[in-house]
């Protein structure tokens, strides 16, 4: 299948800063795919260049088909960008919001209102299409955002760390809503800096650390190659953990020293952490789970994605 | 009134407030002080030319319209057999204007802002602070860079030897006066207020005052009717009062406009306490 | 729910013809679709507008064109064929200072608010319009609020016989608006250039906006000032539209600067305005 989203060795760099370091990768159609790493990664920065609003230093980029450079406003005309910061208008209505971004499309009112009250309906927020924007709680702001970003049927929606600020509620809510766009087959492309966040809307994702992707793949590919089924997780409390960890090395092929805890990675946490106590060392905590892309990242890049 | 101005979610403060009696006292904690503090704190730090540029203004309208203007007009009349010129004429005027103008400002505006979008008032009383005090402290603090406005503007005047009697002296005072009537009642209009678009109107009430409270020309360009319509605006008591004391002009009856301004302190301030208990203290 | 039907066997040339098609009408009338969404912010201040846009003129002709003229000694100001009523002189300048107040009023906060408070440009920016055209649509939404003033006081000049030629009167607002263009365009592009307000806006106000109202010959002809000061009227937008609109009015007396010269000042201020400001849009947004 022809991509949607095609880059070569894209770079932008801003005077002495590279901010994104010749990166590849493709977005197939119908695809939700993700960009996971830490602030400052050149997430968003190559969220801009994809949406037609940054000018890219080097490299090919084919968005659509089309050059970003060249064909902006056509590029544009088939995205919905839901960015990190909400931008709507808070003097407006919910529903005035909407018309009013569509118009901008170049779509006739009529339309724009038609497709209003369906969004309304879609994001859950039929019942506030006459209040004022700045009534609204964050969760409801962010789902009309997004909302408001499907106003042009758009062939790909880009969400800019969709769910960042939200509470844990509210971000199920949200997810959910893409979930269900995904499953009716819309294009996503998803920044993020959380691991849940990416490992339940994305089928595939790179992850990036400073300009540069690390590793690709679906996130249990990732989790598969980068690191092991489970980690055991034991604090000895935060003067002791540092020592503790050089001990109990030879236990497993891989650990990590956290400020606050030791992880120790095994395909099967509950033996090795029997195997802990046998030597008479008893954690303040443990805990035996799953790995995740927090675990990927850590080995990746020898860092925590939220710091 | 929006949600906006309620007091902080927390149940302690809430609680403390539904002890207390309905009264002054849950209103007011005694500590506009550290209301004012803390604007007096604020203006150091906001830019100097903006701080000075209130008091330009007015200095600018004096210029303009005083010497400009005033090279087509001889002196002018104040009281029977005794003139001025023009300049002497309208920079009382504009002194009293620009107190009337730095007064609303802050006291609508500046009030409104910081109740709606500032979220300072949430702060302040969330500590031991009454609303009270917040009114009081921001007035007080209106005042007085209003009177070191009227402190620079009354030493130009001097300087330019527009002040002819040694009442001039007595315009500080004065100017304060008016400034704390023209803040209390902007302060209670405001409390009623929800949304900037009732803001925009306090506008439309002070261009008509500006224009024809005597601050350009004398009223008797009027008829008789509007003469009597204008002289019962605040702004009219305000430049006569202060144009009396700058000239010096025989026969002015300074006790008269000081009644107006003590009638209106006394309605503004209650209807602000009044209108701040019941936001405030439901 | 017709939000994107899924699609499995999409080819790029779809995709490619549907952007191709879709960006047809925004690549064209993109700036009208920002003037209307301006407009239809202002209609929130709505009442404010009309009412001030009647009010003001209506107050300032009052005060001042009758008012102040009553209490006058001597005629100020002479056209053509000697010399003419203060309300005819101040009449054009109090026009040309309404406009500009409009200007003052929308290109400042109303610019930071789009970058800015509320970010309003970035939700355009995302949208298939350019940053010229959002630049463009705010001066669109601008021009149709500067009209709507110019022409009430037209009217009002007309009903108060505050001009000394009815067909002047009706040319008089066009000049007003490009009078405006020529104070607000700069001021647009200084707008966008501020990252930070800190007080930058009252400054511009104070030390800009009221010696421009009251130094450019606006209440007396500008040679009644001290030649030191007389500057502050060659460079203002204000006296170059007042002098157009009195000449239109009861025609200029001899030495005055030709009707040519004023249009060009206020032109150029106004194209020099426009294209940093565009400019600065540009850099800003992309």
């Amino acid at each position: 299948m022809t991509p949607v989203i095609q880059a070569r060795a894209l770079t932008k760099t801003y005077g002495e800063l590279v901010a994104v370091d010749g990166i590849d990768f493709e977005v197939a159609p119908g695809e939700s795919f993700g960009l996971l790493g830490p602030n400052g990664a050149g997430k968003s920065t190559s969220m801009r260049m994809i949406g037609a609003v940054s000018q890219r230093t080097s490299g090919e980029l084919t968005v659509l088909g089309l050059d970003p450079d060249t064909h902006g406003p056509e590029i544009r005309s088939r995205l919905g960008v839901v960015p990190q910061e909400d931008n709507l208008d808070t003097e407006l209505t919910v529903r005035d919001n909407l018309i009013v971004y569509g118009r901008y499309f170049g779509i006739p009112r009529p339309v724009c209102a038609a497709r209003a009250t369906e969004l309304l309906d879609f994001a859950e927020l039929a019942d506030k299409a006459k209040v004022k924007v700045d009534e609204l709680s964050g969760g409801m702001k962010r789902r009309l955002t997004i909302a408001r970003a499907l106003i042009n049927e758009p062939a790909v929606l880009m969400l800019d760390e969709p769910t960042t600020g939200l509470d844990p509620q509210a971000r199920h809510v949200l997810w959910d809503r893409l979930f269900r766009l995904k499953e009716r087959g819309t294009t996503l492309v998803v920044t993020t800096h959380y691991m849940d966040e990416a490992e339940q809307l994305c089928d595939r994702l790179v992850v990036v650390d400073h300009g540069r992707i690390m590793a690709e793949g679906s996130p249990a590919d990732l989790i598969r190659t980068y690191s092991t089924r489970e980690v055991l997780e034991l604090r000895f409390g935060s003067t002791r953990n540092a020592q503790m960890a050089v001990e109990l090395a030879d236990l497993v092929d891989r650990h990590e020293v956290l400020p606050d805890r030791v992880l120790l990675y095994a395909d099967d946490g509950e033996a090795v952490l029997a195997r802990v106590r046998d030597r008479g060392l008893d954690p303040t905590t443990s805990l035996v789970r799953r790995s995740s892309l927090e675990d990927v990242f850590l080995r990746l890049t020898g860092r925590s994605l939220i710091e | 009134m929006s949600a906006d101005v309620r007091p902080p979610a927390s149940g302690e403060v809430r609680a403390r407030r539904r002890r207390l009696p309905s009264s002054i006292g849950a209103l007011y904690a005694g500590n506009a002080g550290a209301v004012l503090g803390r604007a007096l704190l604020a203006t150091r730090s906001s830019t100097w030319m903006v701080v000075l540029s209130g008091f330009f203004e007015p200095v600018f309208y004096l210029l303009a319209m005083g010497y400009g203007l005033g090279t087509y007009i001889g002196d002018v009349e104040v009281a029977p057999g005794h003139t001025v010129p023009y300049a002497a004429y309208i920079a009382p005027a504009l002194l009293a204007v620009s107190a009337m103008n730095g007064a609303v400002y802050d006291s609508t505006w500046n009030v409104f802002f910081k109740m709606h979008f500032g979220k300072l008032y949430q702060a302040m009383l969330a500590t031991s602070i009454g609303p009270l005090d917040v009114a009081l402290g921001e007035i007080g603090y209106a005042l007085l860079r209003g009177a070191v406005y009227g402190v620079g503007f009354l030493t130009v005047m001097q300087v330019m030897g527009l002040n002819l009697s040694w009442t001039a002296v007595l315009a500080l005072p004065a100017l304060v006066l008016v400034a704390f009537a023209f803040a209390s009642v902007g302060m209670a209009i405001t409390s009623y207020m929800s949304t900037f678009q009732q803001m925009d109107w306090i506008n439309f009430v002070m261009l008509p005052m500006f224009l024809f409270s005597a601050t350009f020309y004398p009223l008797s360009v009027y008829p008789e009717a509007i003469q009597h319509v204008i002289m019962a605006l605040p702004l009219w008591h305000a430049v006569e009062l202060v144009r009396g004391l700058t000239t010096g002009a025989p026969g002015s009856a300074p006790w008269g406009h000081v009644a107006y301004f003590a009638v209106m302190i006394a309605f503004g301030i209650t209807f602000t306490t009044r209108r701040l208990r019941a936001l405030f203290l439901r | 729910m017709s939000v994107d039907p899924a699609r499995t066997a999409t080819d790029e040339l779809s995709y490619r013809d549907e952007a191709l098609a879709a960006a047809v009408r925004p690549r064209r009338f993109g700036a009208w679709y920002v003037a209307e969404h301006r407009l239809r912010s202002m209609r929130a201040y709505g009442g404010t507008i009309v009412i001030g846009g009647i009010g003001q003129p209506l107050l300032y002709l009052l005060g001042i064109g009758l008012g102040l003229a009553a209490f006058l000694d001597q005629p100020i100001a002479s056209g053509a064929h000697g010399p003419v009523s203060y309300l005819w002189f101040v009449a054009p300048a109090l026009m040309a200072s309404a406009t500009i107040t409009v200007a003052l009023d929308e290109f400042t906060y109303a610019v930071l608010e789009g970058f800015k408070w509320r970010r309003l440009f970035w939700a355009m920016n995302a949208s298939p319009v350019s940053p010229q055209q959002i630049a463009t649509g705010m001066v669109i939404a601008v021009i149709g609020r500067m009209a709507f003033v110019a022409v009430a006081y037209g009217v009002l000049v007309v009903l108060f016989g505050a001009t000394g030629s009815v067909l002047g009167a009706l040319v008089t607002p066009f000049v007003a608006i490009l009078g405006g263009l020529a104070f607000g365009l700069p001021l647009l592009a200084y707008s966008a250039s501020i990252k930070n307000e800190t007080g930058q806006f009252a400054v511009v106000q104070r030390f800009i906006f009221t010696p421009l109202f009251l130094f450019s010959g606006t209440f007396y002809p500008l040679a009644t000032l001290p030649i030191w000061l007389q500057p502050i009227g060659w460079v203002s937008p204000l006296w170059h539209a007042a002098e157009v609109g009195r000449t239109l009015s009861y025609g200029s007396p001899p030495g005055a600067w030709p009707v040519w010269a004023h249009l060009l000042v206020l032109l150029v201020m106004a194209a020099v305005g426009w294209a940093v400001g565009r400019r600065i849009f540009v850099a800003r947004l992309r």
